[in-house]
């Protein structure tokens, strides 16, 4: 399947390899386009990552009593573990799928730098996570009676910065465990330890919009700290794609 | 010539660890707080530095590996991780037993300790990873990118979770600005982390090696296999 959708960009000729810009952001989009459209065939990974979010929630409200109070001072947290675990299902598909039929090796034989296939698998890998959250956030403000429209922007911040984050050491650790023995238990044991100042902010903020608290100069710095956060680590991924890939 | 310098590194840090021991319980008072129980800082700060310094210095022979490809520096930054995993572990386990007779809790969710329970859950997973993989280029080349991904976060989670308010005994070295502690004690932890300054060295030349010739006999096993 994946053979096939990378068509274009194998028939780039050799000169302008990693030469232009649009160039090389008409790869990153083939390949996320490739994976999207490969997922929408199937939604294997997209059907999952949504069923297990549900599960999860229904599984919150016999930890807790859900109907009490207290439920708004944890209701981030609990919310970021859900999409931190569904992630997980989406992230570890993202490299796997490309092992059949030795996907892998063509894509990365083809004139696709090692970092567009990159970027174009995290991109893919942000849009099903936005997704699986889009579908699991109204669920469970209904589930535990959150009221989460009031500070609605903020939140989707919040989200997006958070989904960046997981996407993008979800990603690298997909391509780093792609041929491990153990995938399924590597990938969530290296990524959550990982994720933890991002997930933190991202928790503490999600539950401050839930209970109404706007965005003002105490909580600012979870921002700046998710927004240091993505910065740093896409810069990291993308510096050390090439060597996770091809060595 | 390497075994010599192994055999004076025992040496210096047993007679250090020897004396130090000696004055640690019955030349130093208690405490007028906390009485007997302040001793198991002499270990406990020691141990922390080297854990914490070992993980930074296993991140540059990552990099160090990745830019020059040589296996060598490789079984360095896996020895190094190795020894200071068991040291960050014995920071976690005499943290704990500290706390347990002066707070009440055996682990309280503060801001040191939560950092430092992540970083040995990060180099946990590095250690992991070593042993999923046969392949000694593959596992070289991915752990060294693992080992850069958890130095670089250790670095953030050390400084996020600082935000947080913090319940840890603040500073008491004059180096950090505390200067609390009375004559002979300061100095008696410097001497400790000398000491285990050198069993630390001992153990990663130790493990080293055992990562070379555990190399060397795989690819032996490959030649035999090639024929």
């Amino acid at each position: 399947m994946s053979a096939q959708a990378v068509e274009p960009a194998a028939s780039i000729p050799a000169s302008t390899f990693g030469g232009s810009v649009a160039e090389y952001l008409r790869q990153i989009q083939t390949i996320a386009a490739k994976d999207l459209r490969s997922e929408m065939r199937t939604k294997e990974a997209l059907n999952a990552s949504i069923s297990f979010s549900i599960v999860i929630l229904v599984l919150f409200s016999f930890a807790f009593d859900p109907s009490s109070d207290q439920l708004q001072e944890f209701s981030g947290g609990l919310l970021w573990v859900v999409f931190s675990f569904a992630g997980a299902l989406v992230l570890n598909r993202s490299f796997a799928r490309e092992t059949q039929n030795d996907c892998l090796d063509g894509l990365l034989a083809s004139p696709t730098p090692a970092s567009a296939l990159f970027l174009g698998k995290s991109l893919a890998n942000y849009a099903l996570l936005l997704a699986v959250e889009a579908v699991s956030l109204p669920v469970f403000a209904l589930f535990y009676n959150l009221h989460w429209t009031g500070l609605f922007w903020p939140l989707v911040m919040v989200m997006l910065l958070g989904t960046w984050a997981l996407t993008m050491i979800g990603t690298v650790f997909s391509a780093l465990t792609v041929n491990l023995r153990l995938r399924e238990l590597m990938l969530p044991t290296l990524v959550y330890p990982l994720m933890i100042p991002a997930l933190m902010s991202a928790m503490t903020l999600t539950t401050d919009f839930f209970s109404g608290t706007p965005l003002g100069p105490d909580n600012m710095i979870w921002v700046r700290l998710m927004v240091a956060f993505d910065v740093i680590f896409t810069a990291v991924a993308i510096a050390v794609i090439d060597t996770v890939l091809t060595g | 010539m390497r075994d010599k310098i192994l055999y004076a590194l025992a040496a210096i840090a047993a007679v250090l660890l020897a004396r130090n021991l000696y004055i640690i319980f019955f030349v130093l008072g208690e405490e007028k707080n906390q009485g007997a129980i302040w001793r198991i800082f002499e270990f406990h700060f020691p141990a922390g530095i080297l854990g914490l310094s070992g993980f930074i210095v296993a991140t540059i022979f990552s990099v160090v590996y990745l830019m020059s490809g040589n296996l060598k520096y490789d079984s360095i930054a896996a020895a190094i991780n190795e020894v200071s995993l068991m040291f960050a572990a014995i920071v976690l386990v005499t943290g704990s037993i500290w706390a347990r007779i002066i707070w009440g809790v055996w682990w309280a969710w503060e801001a040191r300790l939560t950092s430092m329970l992540i970083c040995w859950l990060i180099f946990a997973g590095y250690l992991m990873l070593r042993r999923a993989i046969e392949e000694p280029t593959q596992r070289a080349r991915l752990s060294a990118v693992v080992c850069i991904f958890g130095g670089i976060d250790a670095v953030i989670v050390y400084k996020s979770i600082e935000w947080y308010r913090t319940l840890h005994p603040g500073p008491v070295l004059t180096i950090r600005g505390g200067g609390g502690m009375p004559p002979g004690w300061q100095e008696t932890a410097y001497w400790n982390l000398l000491a285990m300054l050198c069993l630390a060295t001992i153990l990663v030349m130790v493990r080293m090696r055992q990562e070379n010739v555990s190399r060397e006999i795989d690819s032996l096993r490959r030649a035999a296999h090639a024929y």
